[in-house]
């Protein structure tokens, strides 16, 4: 009688005893082997590029986040080129404009992509689809450029917060669809067709069944989507310009935000101003590390188990 | 339900971030008190602090300058907000003439030919902003720009407008050539290389470094001065700070940068032999080329045209003046007092002489009082 | 039995309750939601089309230069004369080598996420890529610019003096060269290319790769035999989706790549402008509506590029219907 193979990715089964079978040839277990080797070799390569990165930051800029101004104070009344003051300011702004940002674009961006997978048929879907897939080729000056000319050279507004969210909007859409829409899609069909068979209307199975158990990848994309737009410069330089004052008014003058306070700090080689670019970079990262494990948190309690 | 958890914990982590809003102070009361224009704090003449929010953009080029004036004025004036964004001069003029800021700050005066495709001038969008009143051109800042050199052991570098003018255009392409040992007769020059660094951006230092070449050394540089550097040798790089860095990160480099970038980054400075000698760059020699300029417009209006071909001992004459641009009338009104405390803040002599030391000019004091009386006009 | 992801069928024709006029509230709500978000977009992306064909087409109209094969770059003043051959070229050559640089790796890490990492390392490993993506990508610029220029250029040279030969690799470089920015790039698109990756290979199903064991596969066999088949499109996709972001990059760009006008020259040490660096570096200067359309002709030009790009990705999609068991 053969034993039976163990089905454990990753181990070999063991040929029978007596079995015809002969033993893997050499080469193959070369190949294997050399994959091996390859594939963490790969994962390694990866990791340095962010351990350093990391490292640059941290230790160019962690002087400054261990004084309590930093966190508290603007930079009022301070002159760039010497020390002191704080970045309040800065991360006020840009926490305020990405959730903005978020509030609009999320809503919007899963219900797009609901449609597309749950609703969409015929033509009307292939245009959409076609749609998200040009958004997703703005480049972010353009975006940019787009809100500038509708919000202040036809709408006659000036330039604030609430215009760079909504060029923020622009970037961030695409990516939240497209998760979403991926997510969505490996959702196997044999769920929904339970609920439909148990007479759970259309809506209830998309909000109640089919969305929880995406919504680890759903979570994820939103991440990534925040993630690379609270970086983004390029809208923050034309539509909100840096001041050094508090401003937590989205709707009215200039507001700070970490990019352009690093930006406003970069290329002059004096050490007040690269110990803020390299403190104000440091900040930014950890705002964004915070929120991508507060991510996982979320995602790892309410994902339904697949 | 698992999802009423999710909403709680989002809701917990939406409260704990909104409750971050709620802390956070302007209040920076310096502790420095050696700031080189403290001085100046202390004699300031207003007897009632100002307040009200000022904004400005424009030319990166006096950036250095107003961001320290408005550190120490705004400690004078806790209840004041001004702030300076340095996008580049011709985006200060746009959005000033658009009605987004209250000053503009350009290293040309606004040009009096119509714009592209029949636009009107910068001149004639200016009175239209300023309710039909004339916009003023208020010169408040001088800056030299200096030619940035890094060469091995080469200390001090004499050149001639006209060297200059070929070095940047490529056609002298190493440290040794006749022309510039010519110049140089004490100092050993090595075979290395010159790598030339221009301004990638559109900028009013290169327009103002083109008029000099163009004003002092028309047989080599004919190209029409333009914020785009027109040479085609070297690499452009982002901003003066880009330039001066690579400047200092390349044996052999040389770039047009403004005085103060030069002395961040520890650049050799070249000196400059218009004619008259070989002028050393200091806030004094560069003064003599501002206060030797024609004044270029009528009544306050103070554009000036500065000589660059001068042959005038003691002169540094590649300087550039970045102009304040703003109504004569027509600001709302609590902003005007504001304005006017401001910039006459900026025209004081301890002020002027605190931007010495990061590398700005002096204005003379003839320039000054002429600033003075149009500040005082502007209602 | 099989059946498609995505949509069932039993709601592509709906009968009983759901006919008619009897559809609940909830249904109609919901589906207006859905539809309405597909409808912005839409009229979003008309929106920005429009109004980036409107600027810009007065501005090509007045052109002196034929727009895609000209170098020069003049569009202010009478004579506006100014072709974008440069800015594709950088543009192209920039994100293609981020690419070729990326992806390899990209799939080797979404391997080693999915099948080679012990089990109880898993997550934290796929954190650990996942912050590549968290970094911004101006503090890549900063990284790029202050730190890793000189460790770029060594490997510049080295490449230069063994490959010199080939144009690509060819002539004197500077430190601040599309290479260097090509390989920022690639750290940049890593994790994005890594995260869509390793979900797809996750998803393959347990019994192709049973089936290959079963046939008495080596792990690497299984790899090749179900996993990265199964997963093909999916990296393709991927991989479009990096290279989108490549080609629209601007301030890591504006920061590491400087400019160099001149000749022409077909080499990656050199510098130059991609369509979001020059765009961006310029942007305080747009004072006339002429001068700014040029400038949204060559964003146009950008658009359709990376639309293009994604257009590809999908077509590879589609030609392969999902399945799964």
């Amino acid at each position: 009688m053969s034993t039976v193979a163990s089905t454990e990715p990753g181990t070999r089964p063991t040929p029978p005893a007596g079995a015809m079978i002969g033993r893997i040839s050499g080469r193959r277990v070369f190949v294997d082997r050399l994959a091996t080797v390859l594939v963490w070799a790969a994962f390694v390569l990866a990791l340095v590029p962010l351990v350093w990165i990391l490292w640059t930051v941290f230790s160019k800029g962690y002087a400054l986040l261990l004084d309590a101004h930093w966190w508290t104070n603007s930079q009022a009344r301070i002159s760039p080129r010497r020390e002191g003051g704080g970045a309040y300011h800065a991360i006020v702004g840009t926490i305020l404009m990405a959730a903005v940002t978020a509030l609009i674009a999320v809503p919007i961006a899963v219900f797009t992509a609901i449609y597309l997978v749950e609703y969409g048929r015929g033509r009307f879907a292939r245009v959409v689809s076609f749609m998200v897939d040009i958004l997703t080729g703005i480049p972010s000056i353009v975006a940019a450029l787009f809100i500038y000319a509708l919000w202040i050279t036809v709408l006659g507004q000036a330039r604030e917060g609430i215009a760079v969210s909504f060029a923020l909007v622009l970037l961030m859409l695409p990516v939240v669809v497209r998760s979403t829409e991926e997510m969505l899609k490996l959702v196997p069909n044999e769920l929904r067709e339970a609920s439909y068979a148990l007479g759970v209307p259309k809506w209830k199975t998309i909000s109640r069944i089919v969305l929880p158990t995406a919504a680890g990848g759903i979570i994820t994309g939103i991440l990534l989507g925040l993630a690379r737009i609270m970086g983004e410069t390029a809208p923050l330089i034309i539509l909100a310009p840096y001041t050094a004052f508090i401003n937590n008014n989205l709707f009215d003058g200039n507001m700070a935000a970490l990019p352009t306070l690093i930006f406003t700090n970069f290329g002059n080689n004096i050490q007040p101003q690269l110990d803020r670019m390299w403190a104000g970079a440091l900040t930014l990262i950890l705002l964004v590390l915070m929120l991508n494990i507060a991510g996982r948190f979320v995602a790892r309690f309410s994902a339904i188990r697949r | 339900m698992k999802l009423s958890r999710t909403a709680r914990l989002g809701g917990l982590a939406l409260a704990g971030s909104l409750a971050l809003v709620a802390c956070g102070s302007d209040n920076n009361s310096s502790s420095d008190s050696s700031s080189t224009s403290g001085a100046a704090a202390s004699g300031s003449s207003s007897a009632a602090a100002l307040s009200g929010s000022l904004d400005g953009e424009g030319s990166t080029a006096q950036k250095n300058a107003i961001d320290e004036a408005i550190a120490t004025f705004t400690q004078n004036n806790p209840n004041a907000k001004v702030s300076y964004n340095a996008t580049g001069s011709g985006a200060g003029i746009k959005s000033f003439n658009g009605g987004q800021v209250d000053w503009a700050g350009s290293d040309s005066a606004l040009k009096t030919d119509p714009g592209d495709g029949g636009a009107a001038s910068e001149t004639d969008a200016a009175k239209q902003r300023c309710s039909g009143n004339d916009a003023w051109n208020l010169p408040l800042v001088a800056g030299p720009i200096s030619v940035g050199y890094n060469v091995q052991g080469v200390d001090k570098l004499v050149l001639t407008p006209s060297v200059i003018a070929q070095i940047f255009l490529g056609k002298i392409t190493t440290w040794n050539d006749p022309a510039i040992a010519k110049l140089n007769s004490g100092a050993t020059l090595p075979s290395t290389k010159i790598s030339v660094f221009y301004r990638s951006d559109e900028s009013g230092t290169t327009e103002n470094f083109e008029k000099y070449l163009a004003g002092a050394a028309p047989a080599d540089f004919t190209a029409k001065p333009s914020k785009v550097w027109a040479g085609k040798t070297g690499q452009g790089a982002a901003k003066s700070a880009g330039v001066a860095q690579g400047v200092k990160s390349t044996d052999g480099g040389v770039g047009y940068v403004e005085w103060s970038n030069a002395k961040d980054n520890k650049l050799g400075v070249a000196q400059v032999d218009n004619g008259g000698g070989a002028v050393e760059l200091s806030a004094e020699s560069a003064g003599k080329a501002v206060e030797a300029a024609q004044p270029a417009g009528q009544g306050n209006d103070l554009r000036l045209k500065l000589d660059h071909a001068t042959k005038t001992p003691g002169v540094y004459p590649i300087v550039l003046v970045t102009y304040e641009i703003v109504c004569s009338k027509g600001l709302a009104a609590d902003k005007t007092a504001l304005l006017k405390g401001f910039l006459k803040y900026v025209a004081q002599a301890d002020t002027q002489k605190g931007l010495a030391d990061i590398g700005y000019a002096t204005l003379p004091d003839a320039v000054l009082s002429k600033v003075n009386t149009a500040i005082d006009a502007i209602s | 039995m099989s059946s498609t992801t995505g949509r069932s069928e039993i709601d592509a024709s709906p009968s009983g309750d759901l006919a008619g006029s009897t559809r609940r509230i909830g249904d109609r709500v919901f589906a207006g939601l859905s539809v309405g978000s597909g409808a912005f977009v839409v009229v979003v992306i008309a929106a920005v089309a429009i109004f980036l064909l409107v600027r810009a087409v007065p501005s090509l109209a007045h052109n002196q230069a034929d727009f895609l094969t000209s170098r020069v770059w003049n569009p202010g003043g009478a004579s506006p004369a100014f072709g974008i051959a440069d800015l594709l070229w950088v543009t192209v050559i920039s994100s293609i080598v981020a690419m070729v640089v990326a992806v390899p790796i990209s799939i080797g890490v979404a391997l080693f996420l999915t099948e080679y990492v012990p089990a109880r390392l898993a997550r934290p490993f796929a954190a650990a890529i996942d912050l590549l993506a968290a970094v911004p990508s101006i503090v890549y610029g900063l990284w790029g610019a202050y730190v890793v220029l000189d460790y770029l250029d060594s490997v510049q040279t080295w490449i230069g003096d063994a490959f010199g030969w080939i144009p690509v690799f060819s002539g004197p470089g500077i430190p601040n060269s599309i290479f260097a920015g090509s390989v920022i790039l690639s750290i940049m698109i890593l994790p994005i290319v890594t995260a869509l990756s390793r979900e797809v290979f996750a998803q393959t199903p347990a019994a192709h790769k049973e089936a290959a064991l079963a046939l008495g596969a080596t792990r690497w066999e299984v790899v090749r035999t179900a996993v990265l088949p199964f997963g093909r499109p999916g990296v393709i996709s991927a991989s479009m989706l990096g290279l989108g972001r490549a080609l629209g990059e601007t301030i890591a760009v504006l920061f590491i790549i400087n400019v160099v006008r001149g000749d022409f020259s077909w080499s990656l040490f050199t510098g130059g402008e991609t369509f979001a660096s020059r765009i961006a570096r310029d942007a305080g200067e747009f004072d006339t509506p002429e001068k700014t359309g040029a400038y949204i002709a060559a964003g146009l030009v950008l658009f359709l590029l990376t639309f293009a790009v994604n257009a590809v990705a999908r077509v590879v999609i589609e030609r392969r219907k999902a399945f799964t068991e």
